[in-house]
């Protein structure tokens, strides 16, 4: 059964972005939100909803409109659509978790311009059919956020000893004179641990190969 | 006056749109092999964000706001839900007709930065700049000046990782670590440099 799986072409679709197509750390996209919402693990989780929900969605718009679409104006298209899945996204998150929403602040907006988007819709859904462009998307949303959520979890593990905002670091090691790495929660530290992950991915990548 | 100048050193250093709140990541890292090309694209930036945070600002507050329309006599129509598209479409828009009209009048300036025009439109940090001055309620000098300065930071950090890399060439890099990785452990030496600046009370 895995077996089968294993070899259609959605599996193969979904499976390259978590892996040696990741959007963040192999091909350079999307790192603006990556690095901003990533100060904690709980917005770093819901953005990654969004993003994922965004990104499915309008994949499959795109495909689906890829025939009618004129060739001149797909970007202006393209943005649209965007757009108007970010505004339900937004309005969402506004009317259920007002809180998270706060916090996010104008990242929520700024999925509009997240290249990985646009790049997907120009590179992928505009040649495939909405079933595949689906996979595509849920696949690339999903390697996006998995980088996201373990720059999350390292940020706030180090820099508040706290994961999802329970107390994680036991009372005792901070007895024994453990402190909590305040640079972690700025932002130099997003930009430091994003660049020593890209590293360890791309070693084992190369490792793979070899 | 004293707050206008606050809000300029503020947007370039503290509060640098790259490096503390981290927009416009994406051409920043694929534009940054040589001073030159960074030089262009940063100049591009700050004519793109000078004009459009204006405009935005007055579409903002003349037809979006919650009682902004009072102007045409509908005064309670509030339509702030349509922020994202209005100002995505406007800087599209904005930036499609500069690059016309610079071609037609300009042509030297269009040589040197029309290629990096079309890039813009899907910059962050200028879809951020708008929405940020829509979220601190700047006035319009305000405003311009905020998108200005910002579009200034957003030069200088380019042009320090720009030169940078050009030095890197000649280092001697693990594998894995070349491109993507070095570059952001750079950057994030870069914001602790500019992080110091926020010790300065204004």
């Amino acid at each position: 059964m895995w077996k089968k799986i294993k070899k259609t072409k959605e599996y193969k679709v979904f499976m390259a972005p978590l892996t040696i197509e990741n959007p963040v750390s192999v091909l350079v996209l999307g790192i603006c939100s990556a690095l901003a919402v990533t100060i904690q693990l709980k917005p770093s989780v819901v953005m990654v909803l969004a993003m994922t929900f965004v990104l499915t969605m309008s994949n499959m718009i795109v495909s689906v409109l890829r025939n009618v679409i004129p060739k001149n104006i797909r970007i202006i298209v393209e943005l649209t659509v965007i757009a108007s899945m970010v505004i339900l996204a937004d309005q969402f998150l506004k009317a259920f978790i007002f809180d998270v929403s706060k916090q996010l602040s104008v990242f929520v907006g700024l999925i509009i311009t997240n290249c990985i988007i646009m790049g997907r819709a120009e590179a992928f859904a505009l040649g495939n059919n909405p079933w595949l462009s689906m996979w595509d998307g849920l696949g690339n949303g999903l390697g996006y956020g998995m980088i996201l959520i373990v720059v999350g979890a390292i940020r706030e593990l180090f820099g508040a000893g706290k994961l999802w905002g329970i107390k994680v670091v036991p009372q005792f090691i901070y007895d024994l004179g453990y402190v909590d790495m305040g640079l972690m929660v700025y932002a130099p530290a997003a930009f430091i641990v994003i660049g020593i992950f890209a590293w360890v991915q791309n070693e084992l990548i190369l490792r793979s190969k070899r | 006056m004293i707050d206008l100048v606050n809000i300029a050193l503020k947007s370039i250093f503290m509060e640098n749109m790259l490096l503390a709140l981290f927009l416009g990541m994406c051409s920043f890292l694929a534009c940054s092999k040589n001073v030159k090309t960074a030089f262009g694209l940063g100049m591009a930036v700050i004519f793109v964000m000078t004009i459009t945070i204006p405009i935005n600002w007055a579409i903002n507050n003349y037809f979006l706001q919650e009682g902004a329309l009072k102007w045409i006599g509908l005064e309670n129509v509030d339509l702030t839900f349509l922020i994202f598209i209005t100002f995505i479409a406007t800087i599209a828009a904005t930036v499609q007709s500069v690059e016309m009209l610079m071609e037609k009048f300009i042509p030297t300036l269009h040589a040197s930065l029309g290629i990096f025009l079309p890039l813009i439109a899907v910059n962050c940090s200028i879809l951020g700049g708008s929405l940020f001055m829509e979220q601190r309620g700047y006035n319009f000098i305000e405003a311009t000046v905020f998108g200005f300065s910002s579009g200034i930071g957003w030069l200088l950090a380019i042009l320090a990782l720009a030169s940078i890399q050009e030095k890197l060439k000649y280092a001697d890099i693990p594998k894995g670590l070349e491109g993507f990785g070095i570059n952001m452990i750079i950057t994030g030496l870069i914001a602790l440099t500019f992080m110091l600046f926020s010790g300065i009370a204004l």
